[in-house]
């Protein structure tokens, strides 16, 4: 079972290979233009100046550039770091944005991979998170080096268990995961809930755990306040083990089949519900890593609400990475970027962070539907095959 | 050929059989075990019958002993379970029916003891809290009964609400918001119809932006212009209740049925409405070929597109009246994410009904019933943690969606594109 490509002339190939790619990053790239220019048409609607708000939002997403030459001046000067940190900080906190997306955008891409849609990435980083701050906080006497695998272990193990019940019911009977994810999702906010105000609360009013031990977090890389960790790294890592699994591998092989053409996968012998219930295994396995690495990297306790937004976001961001964990990292950053300097636009220009939803929802028609973006541009490209990502109430 | 045909049929037959015994058996235990067990033997349970203010007939409350009841309860489970293991019945629907109705009385019975319980205020907002599920799932049928699947409901529920409620602020007038909302919905439902159909775009992937662009655009709203702006854009009051001369007289049928809001008045007249379109109209015909085969449907003349338009269109409308039951149908006021997953519930209601209108708002009128339950049963203190009374309609949609209690068929052509 291998896939052969004819073999072309050298150079031939090189050169169309490079305006296939050119052709792959044109479309993703016009929608995002185009989603901000829409947006910014929402935020004149709304009474705000776009220009004011957008340059918060490049500020606050990746750093003044005067501040940053003042800073690497006064570090060559005086060898003094302060300015230097204060500069960087904006685009670390990008980075330290993007590290949970890079994930959560895997995890949604493997399954589109397999012709699943994980709807309920929010729920399941919300339960990887619990995981993971459960046994960063109940384990106790570990040397790090032992406690925080064991704590990035257990959200992962969480989250994948947590996603094996809807792979297991579309599996065997057909039960639509669109829906089941998002049951699953109100599931896990009223079990947060629960374990928050009660098993999991720390002895404080606030319904939130207790702070994970210092063994179980992640290093940090620059003094307070810079938050930026090991986590983005082992998201990067993450996400050339994906890119690994899916394009060097029999497995990988069998669950690309499975997605382009269930049918035509069974018919050559293969075990469809093995490959749905092993690929939500790990789907929301990396989902759950989502939870925690940002519980152990960045905030260290899970409170109500901690997971907002992650699951659309994260469908978002493998659309528009088109299931490619190349992709997928590329649109986490970009997301990172958005949604970390969202934070100062709201601050800055009164512009309501939910604005990024919206360029979001946006973003998604235009990459789902390129014939709009070929047709606003006039594009004139051979249509490039499209991934069919999920049929119907399934079979 | 005859033979080996039978012997398959009764080889599946008999697991069936046994399945549903088995699971009957284990409920009547368990009911025995949990209830049962924890109900002291003198302990009454009241039901209440009458609602306070409504215009119906007075009749006297249900006194029911508590113990003696789930006892009789587990013995019906139990012992349809073994008739089930030794004859076995074919309508599966008999047997959930029993399953369900010995489970709940049960524990209502344990919940309620030496307790008052009104019987008639749970049904009564089981049919109101039924309505916006109904409201989705109708949205479901028509659209998906012409093929074409939609997701958004959710999303176009959120901003239909919205709407509703800042219209009927600004006019003054609350019909004024249910008809933009109705209008909103429509025309959310236009977009996501010409993006699957002209664009041919993947319906999930649309109805999913749509829910993520609902989600933004009506809390960026919400922020933006509601939290500061206050009562002057956020508090239109609701539809008053109507009763219905006569009908409402009728004890506990008459508070539960004959004394709602307009809202809840037009989803069950909907339901009908849309039972008799889809199934004696040739409207209805036209569209239930082009969900099942439009090729053959074209080549006979009906326009798959138009079609196609028109039903997801009035899916949409249908949507944006349900959204306008969470703001202008129920509390006057809109929150962020209020619609808390009720847009899927109703898909869930629409499978489960299969892609019948009656059929739709009998589950609907189940999940209803879980959610009404769930509130009650906080306020009788029930020693389970209110968390997760309150997840249990996500459950049992769960579980309706595994096809175990009743196998529903989607339309043939559900979710496909079509190309001439």
């Amino acid at each position: 079972m291998t896939t052969t490509a004819a073999p072309a002339p050298h150079a031939r190939n090189k050169e169309n290979h490079r305006s296939a790619l050119l052709q792959e990053l044109l479309i993703p790239v016009l929608a995002v233009v185009t989603g901000l220019i829409l947006g910014a048409i929402v935020i004149l609607a709304s009474g705000e100046n776009p220009l004011r708000a957008y340059g918060a939002l490049f500020a606050g997403s990746f750093g003044a550039p005067g501040d940053l030459i003042e800073g690497i001046q006064s570090y060559a000067a005086t060898g003094e770091t302060r300015l230097l940190l204060r500069a960087i900080y904006p685009i670390t906190e990008s980075l330290v944005t993007a590290t949970p997306y890079i994930f959560a955008g895997l995890s949604v891409a493997l399954g589109f991979r397999c012709g699943l849609f994980n709807i309920g990435a929010e729920g399941q980083f919300f339960i990887g998170a619990l995981c993971s701050a459960f046994a960063g906080y109940s384990l106790t006497g570990l040397p790090m080096i032992l406690h925080l695998p064991l704590a990035i272990l257990a959200g992962a193990l969480g989250g994948a268990v947590w996603g094996m019940i809807p792979g297991y019911l579309k599996a065997r009977f057909g039960a639509h995961e669109v829906v089941n994810t998002i049951m699953m999702n109100w599931i896990a906010f009223r079990l947060s809930d629960w374990l928050l105000n009660g098993p999991m609360k720390s002895s404080g009013f606030r319904p939130v755990t207790p702070n994970v031990l210092a063994s179980a977090e992640m290093p940090r890389f620059f003094p307070d306040p810079l938050r930026f960790n090991l986590s983005f790294f082992l998201a990067l890592l993450a996400a050339y083990l994906v890119y690994w699994f899916l394009f060097k591998t029999t497995l990988g092989f069998e669950i690309r089949s499975v997605g382009a053409n269930p049918d035509a996968a069974k018919y050559a012998g293969m075990n469809i519900i093995r490959n749905f219930v092993l690929v939500m295994f790990l789907a929301v396995g990396l989902a759950g890593l989502a939870g925690s690495a940002q519980v152990l990297g960045v905030d260290h306790w899970v409170g109500q609400g901690f997971s907002a937004g992650y699951g659309f976001d994260a469908i978002a961001i493998a659309l528009l990475g088109k299931s490619h964990p190349a992709g997928v990292v590329l649109a986490a950053l970009l997301f990172g970027l958005l949604r970390s300097g969202a934070t100062d636009m709201q601050s800055i220009a009164r512009i309501p962070i939910d604005i990024i939803s919206i360029i979001q929802g946006m973003v998604i028609i235009f990459i789902a539907a390129p014939d709009i973006i070929r047709w606003l541009y006039r594009i004139r490209t051979k249509k490039a095959e499209d991934t069919v990502l999920t049929r119907g109430w399934g079979k | 050929m005859k033979t080996t045909n039978r012997k398959i049929i009764s080889e599946s037959e008999k697991r069936q059989r046994v399945y549903f015994g088995v699971t009957l058996i284990v409920i009547g235990l368990l009911i025995y075990l949990i209830f049962g067990l924890n109900t002291p033997a003198g302990a009454m349970a009241t039901f209440g019958l009458n609602l306070s203010g409504a215009h119906a007939f007075e009749v006297p409350d249900l006194v029911l002993p508590a113990q003696t009841g789930i006892y009789a309860m587990a013995t019906i489970a139990v012992f349809a379970g073994a008739y089930q293991l030794a004859r076995g019945t074919r309508s599966t629907g008999w047997l959930t029916g029993i399953l369900a109705f010995t489970f709940v009385v049960s524990f209502l019975l344990w919940a309620a003891q030496d307790k008052s319980f009104s019987l008639t205020g749970m049904l009564s907002s089981s049919v109101v809290r039924a309505t916006p599920i109904v409201l989705a799932a109708l949205c479901g049928v028509i659209s998906e009964r012409a093929a074409v699947i939609n997701i958004g409901i959710e999303g176009i529920m959120l901003m239909a609400a919205q709407i509703a409620v800042i219209t009927a602020t600004l006019s003054g007038n609350l019909y004024v918001g249910l008809l933009s909302a109705i209008l909103i919905g429509g025309l959310i439902a236009a977009l996501h119809a010409y993006l699957v159909i002209r664009f041919k775009v993947d319906q999930t992937v649309s109805s999913v932006a749509i829910n993520i662009f609902g989600a933004g655009a009506t809390a960026f709203i919400s922020s933006r212009f509601m939290q500061s702006a206050g009562d002057t854009l956020n508090n239109s009051g609701t539809f008053p209740i109507i009763s219905i001369p006569l009908l409402s007289k009728i004890p506990v049928l008459g508070p539960v049925l004959f004394e709602n809001n307009l809202v809840v008045y037009l989803a069950i007249v909907l339901v009908i409405a849309m039972h008799i379109l889809l199934y004696y109209t040739p409207w209805g015909l036209r569209t239930r070929a082009v969900g099942e085969h439009p090729k053959a449907a074209d080549t006979l003349g009906v326009n798959v597109y138009l079609t196609r338009y028109v039903n997801v269109i009035l899916g949409g409308m249908i949507a944006g009246l349900g959204g306008a039951y969470f703001t202008i149908g129920s509390v006057g006021r809109f929150d962020e994410a209020m619609t808390a997953g009720k847009g899927f519930i109703g898909l869930a209601a629409m499978i489960f009904g299969n892609w019948n209108p009656i059929g739709a708002y009998a589950s609907s009128l189940i999940f209803g019933f879980a959610d009404s339950l769930q509130v009650k049963l906080q306020i009788l203190r029930i020693p389970i943690p209110s968390e997760f009374l309150l997840m249990a309609p996500y459950i049992v949609t769960m579980i309706i969606l595994t096809g175990v209690v009743g196998r529903a068929t989607p339309p043939a052509a559900d979710g496909q594109p079509y190309e001439k």
